[in-house]
């Protein structure tokens, strides 16, 4: 599904990623986690397209998409969510998952017939948010959701785009104890669909979910395994996991 | 100041005011008629001219937050594609309207390829950097007047059904233009289109996530509002039967911005009740005291501080606050 190899990327002096191999099978989980700072995000962003790598090759079901922009990578059934939640604010939250619908259609060079009354869009729209128990919220804008609804929605929508590799930034962070288990039961009930690359500090969540961790410190992957390997695996705890 | 507004909640009252402002534009000229005082009509006809081009900028400014400041180079390029034409005596109003589209196409695809590169402030500046080009190449043309500017001697004609010599036409050519923008405003906005432009206002990286190419998007909507904008140009050259470089000069650019965020942008039909009161208080001012424009740039002040979402803002909040509504 997805095949990273040989990822390199410096801003200035600073190596924000060394030498990154990665895979993602089909239907699989794949956690990344590793301390702040490690270089986490920018390689999502250097995944998606939003950076450019340095050096290295991106494959996304054996083609090399290394030099795709983000919305190419985008058609071509990556979908993302982000650190800092990214949702369109000004629009209501039905608007927001009907655009990734409408981006799933194809073209949108359609300038006369107006999406309120687009059956093809709402009733999608309506069905992904009650799947995520935001139906009730589908009227308001998306601004003014709580913190918790608002990953949610983002995750809604990267999933309205039918992905075939979804890659999430830290979709637990700032939720609480239970909105953290729903998003987890979610994440779990898609789980063997779109391929996930899980970046995430929830230790519980990560081992709940994924089938495989990589552990990502200064920019290097330092262990790659099973949940259980990596548990064990001495490096890491002193690393990273032995923090807590 | 959000100029995006595009989370503006409209109310029926929008709606009944809209409806009626058009209404008093289309019996206007009969009580005008009635009062006998043509000045009038001229000043009605000029509100509802830079309430096209104020109606073009919003597309761009209201709902896609490019916020430019060059727009009136359009109303120039529109108004010199009569007066260039008319002074080879040309005078086909189908010459002029179709020179005006393809040059207002043009340029703004060809600015917008490098415009809509940037954003924020840098938009702001480039846009203003490619319409004083415009400006001072007008300027510097002689054999069009310069700076003097170029009297048109005849204005655009069309076959026998329409005459744009009479002012009672004239006016009502422009009705039908504004309510014409408005309409495609209203139809694209709300269209997939729309929300692809609105999308990218309010977050161009999601959209982009979300697999659109929001660059192609955001640039056809600039050429659409530009060649809107042309055409209110063609209409202001045809109505004061004269240009000059003047009518693009980077004030005029500010003075539409102005209509737009007086009136409320990312509102339809806002831009006409800003340009209305924009040229209507500045008519009343300047007859009251030479020194009107400093008191017209603290009610400017005073608008955008307090203001929130303009006159159509305005409007909603009053509505709101009635219980019967």
């Amino acid at each position: 599904m997805l095949e990273v190899s040989g990822l390199c990327k410096t801003f200035g002096g600073v190596v924000a990623t060394r030498e990154v191999s990665l895979t993602v099978a089909a239907g699989e989980v794949h956690a990344l986690i590793g301390p702040n700072g490690a270089g986490k995000t920018t390689l999502v962003s250097q995944l998606t397209g939003a950076l450019k790598p340095d050096r290295g090759v991106i494959r996304l079901e054996g083609r090399d998409v290394s030099r795709y922009g983000v919305d190419r990578r985008a058609r071509l059934g990556m979908a993302r969510s982000f650190q800092i939640t990214s949702v369109v604010d000004e629009l209501s939250v039905l608007q927001n998952v009907m655009l990734a619908i409408q981006a799933l259609q194809g073209h949108s060079y359609r300038f006369w017939t107006p999406v309120s009354r687009d059956a093809l869009l709402t009733e999608p729209a309506m069905r992904a948010l009650s799947r995520i128990g935001l139906d009730a919220r589908s009227g308001s804008a998306a601004a003014d959701l709580s913190h918790g609804e608002r990953r949610q929605l983002e995750v809604t929508m990267a999933m309205a785009m039918a992905p075939k590799l979804l890659l999430l930034d830290e979709p637990m962070a700032g939720m609480g104890r239970e909105e953290t288990s729903r998003m987890v039961a979610f994440l779990g009930a898609i789980k063997g669909g779109p391929g996930m690359l899980l970046v995430e500090h929830d230790m519980d969540a990560v081992f709940a979910l994924a089938d495989r961790i990589t552990v990502l410190v200064d920019g290097a992957v330092i262990a790659s395994g099973t949940p259980a390997a990596i548990r064990d695996n001495e490096e890491v705890r002193a690393a990273y996991l032995g923090d807590e | 100041m959000d100029f995006r507004g595009i989370g503006a909640v409209k109310t029926s009252a929008n709606r009944r005011v809209m409806i009626a402002s058009i209404a008093a534009l289309i019996v206007a000229p009969l009580v005008i008629e009635w009062l006998d005082e043509p000045f009038y009509l001229d000043l009605v006809t000029r509100i509802v001219i830079l309430s096209i081009a104020a109606v073009s900028l919003n597309l761009i400014l209201g709902y896609g937050g490019m916020i430019s400041f060059g727009h009136a180079a359009y109303i120039g390029i529109g108004a010199y594609c009569v007066g260039i034409p008319a002074y080879y005596a040309e005078y086909g109003a189908f010459t002029h309207l179709s020179l005006t589209i393809l040059t207002c196409t043009a340029f703004a695809f060809v600015t917008g390829f490098v415009c809509l590169r940037t954003r924020g402030v840098y938009f702001i500046m480039i846009t203003l950097a490619f319409a004083q080009m415009v400006f001072f190449a007008m300027v510097s043309i002689e054999e069009y007047g310069g700076d003097d500017g170029l009297v048109i001697d005849l204005r655009s004609e069309f076959p026998a059904w329409l005459d744009f010599e009479s002012p009672m036409q004239l006016y009502y050519a422009c009705v039908g233009v504004l309510v014409l923008s408005l309409w495609v405003v209203h139809r694209l906005v709300n269209s997939r289109f729309g929300m692809v432009i609105r999308g990218s206002a309010g977050n161009d990286a999601r959209m982009q996530s979300l697999g659109f190419p929001t660059f192609r998007y955001r640039l056809l909507c600039y050429v659409v509002a530009g060649v809107m904008c042309g055409v209110a140009g063609w209409l202001l050259g045809n109505f004061t039967n004269f240009i000059s470089p003047e009518m693009m000069n980077w004030t005029r650019s500010g003075e539409l911005l102005f209509m737009v965020v007086l009136g409320g942008a990312g509102s339809l039909f806002g831009p006409v009740l800003g340009a209305a009161a924009f040229i209507l208080i500045e008519e009343l001012l300047s007859g009251l005291t030479v020194y009107w424009q400093l008191y017209f740039g603290l009610f400017l002040i005073a608008v955008v501080l307090f203001g929130k979402g303009g006159l159509d803002g305005l409007v909603s909040r009053l509505s709101r606050r009635d219980p019967v509504a």
